[in-house]
């Protein structure tokens, strides 16, 4: 076999050490950009940014404004609807709206019986026909942050009147909606589903506990509990169950799910107290949405005046 | 190889993507709802991720046989630790409000700010011996105990970032089971080590 001796280059072919220099230097700021704007768009997919608001119809004739209201700021629609606790669609606070974003909630039935005399399966049309009001609450999460929202609603008290409970119901349990079809939580939520909650009857009758169909004026967004949620204002928020279809009235204390997923920092309860504290979160201040600085968190949210009676002669230590 | 250089560049700037996008969305107010337990969870996602990348750079060195990526290694981990700083002067910051009794009040009322904090504490010689005159001075061997600290750092960190979860705990348990992974690999290591200095011993 002939091997032929390689052609040494011609001068001419060779790469002036400039152009090769340069061509490198090429390379490396390709490979330096390409990275780097890789590792941007990890991050960005990772934290994705808040999906466009989604307007719901505005609700007509709402009565009562400026009769129950707080002397603080309200938080901002797009915050109220972009950090939400709704484990059915997702256990990242960010990432609710976007996965509630297709929730049909229509047709609705709230299934109301129990230990009534009237038991009755409610249409949501009609409840929306029930006088609205506002009412600005703040609203405490036991994650130690807050907000003050402009629900709209009615008291709960105007339903439970219509089915007339029995003299022997002592409480009212609830329960969310769960179709695992439009609820594609992370099959690691960590709590049981549906979602159930439950306070006792007098709680259930205050005047301050509502079931709200809506906030700032609009029917309820998916991601805040559509088409109607409880609101009980001087309780940790998960107490505020979301999406409800059923309301049973009974003379045993209701199971109520965090209570079952971790009874020893989650109790019955749950009524908002700085000086009960929890093993994650201090419940002496809270982080209200908006601000940097915290607040001090007051007794029963703000709402002594009203509930403190509702628990009189209670160890509220042992009753948490 | 000069190529080395250019790496650690390619690293360097790689590492500080996600600081650089945590301060433009906080310049212009997009870090959402809660911007500090949003600045919170994200220093806190990244010093657990360069902590497990720094401890992956000796088995995958093993592995691969490239070992120059342990050039790599001392970057990875001060940027570990530059996360974790600013982790914990966002929670001393905003979330204690500079307020050092309510502090300390915290460490003893939350038993995972204690683990937090202490795994952080520990990084601190890892930082302060990170220099070649620091290897030096400790000498090799001593140095490398030293910085076997590294391992009880990175169970303080995904400890902490499990007790602080509610309920779904499928982030925490991922890098919990990498973490084991990279620790089954240590012990089998150390192990294999001493078998083998054992059977030349037996030799002689």
């Amino acid at each position: 076999m002939v091997i032929k001796k390689p052609n040494a280059p011609k001068a001419s072919e060779i790469t002036p050490e400039e152009t090769f220099l340069n061509r490198r230097n090429f390379i490396r700021a390709g490979v330096l950009a390409g990275t780097t704007l890789a590792t941007a768009g990890v991050y960005r997919f990772i934290n994705a940014p808040a999906p466009p608001e989604v307007e719901t119809a505005q609700i007509p004739n709402i009565e009562n404004k400026n009769v129950f209201t707080v002397d603080e700021q309200m938080t901002s629609f797009r915050d109220i609807t972009n950090y939400n606790n709704f484990y059915e669609f997702s256990t990242g606070k960010t990432s609710v709206a976007a996965k509630a974003r297709d929730f049909n909630v229509r047709p609705w039935t709230i299934e109301v019986g129990g230990l009534v005399q009237k038991p009755k399966t409610f249409d949501i049309e009609e409840i929306l026909k029930f006088p609205q009001e506002e009412r600005i609450y703040r609203f405490r999460c036991v994650e130690a942050w807050s907000m003050v929202i402009p629900w709209v609603g009615f008291p709960l008290k105007t339903l439970l009147d219509k089915v007339e409970p029995t003299g022997a119901a002592k409480y009212v349990a609830f329960e969310t909606v769960y179709d695992a079809k439009q609820m594609q939580s992370s099959f690691s939520a960590g709590i049981d589903f549906p979602y159930v909650e439950g306070l006792r009857l007098d709680e259930a009758m205050h005047p301050l506990t509502i079931l709200a169909t809506g906030l700032y004026g609009k029917l309820m967004p998916n991601q805040n509990g559509a088409p109607i949620r409880l609101v009980v204002p001087w309780k940790y928020g998960f107490k505020s169950i979301k999406s409800i279809v059923k309301i049973t009235l009974t003379d045993r204390v209701p199971t109520t799910t965090w209570n079952i997923a971790n009874g020893r920092e989650y109790g019955f309860y749950s009524n908002v107290n700085p000086n009960v504290r929890h093993p994650r979160w201090s419940q002496a201040t809270e982080n209200r949405i908006g601000e940097l600085s915290r607040r001090e968190t007051l007794m029963f949210n703000g709402y002594a005046d009203q509930v403190a009676s509702l628990y009189e002669g209670m160890d509220l230590k042992k009753n948490f | 190889m000069e190529d080395i250089k250019f790496n650690k560049v390619v690293i360097f700037i790689n590492s500080l993507v996600p600081l650089a996008l945590l301060v433009w969305d906080a310049a212009r107010g997009n870090l959402g709802a809660n911007p500090i337990e949003f600045f919170l969870r994200t220093t806190g996602v990244l010093t657990l991720v360069f902590l497990l990348v720094t401890l992956t750079i000796t088995p995958l060195r093993k592995y691969t046989g490239w070992n120059n990526l342990v050039k790599f290694r001392r970057m990875l981990g001060l940027y570990a630790f530059l996360y974790a700083f600013l982790h914990f002067i966002t929670y001393i910051g905003f979330d204690r409000s500079l307020n050092f009794s309510s502090t300390i009040q915290d460490i003893v009322q939350r038993p995972f700010i204690a683990v937090g904090m202490a795994a952080f504490f520990l990084m601190i010689p890892l930082a302060v011996t990170s220099t070649n005159g620091m290897i030096k001075r400790l000498g090799g061997k001593n140095w490398q105990k030293l910085h076997r600290l590294s391992y009880p750092i990175a169970v303080g960190g995904v400890v902490h970032f499990y007790m602080i979860v509610k309920s779904d705990t499928t982030y925490p348990l991922l890098f919990g089971l990498i973490l084991a992974g990279l620790l089954y690999y240590r012990f089998h290591a150390a192990n294999e080590k001493t078998r083998q200095t054992l059977a030349a011993n037996v030799k002689k």
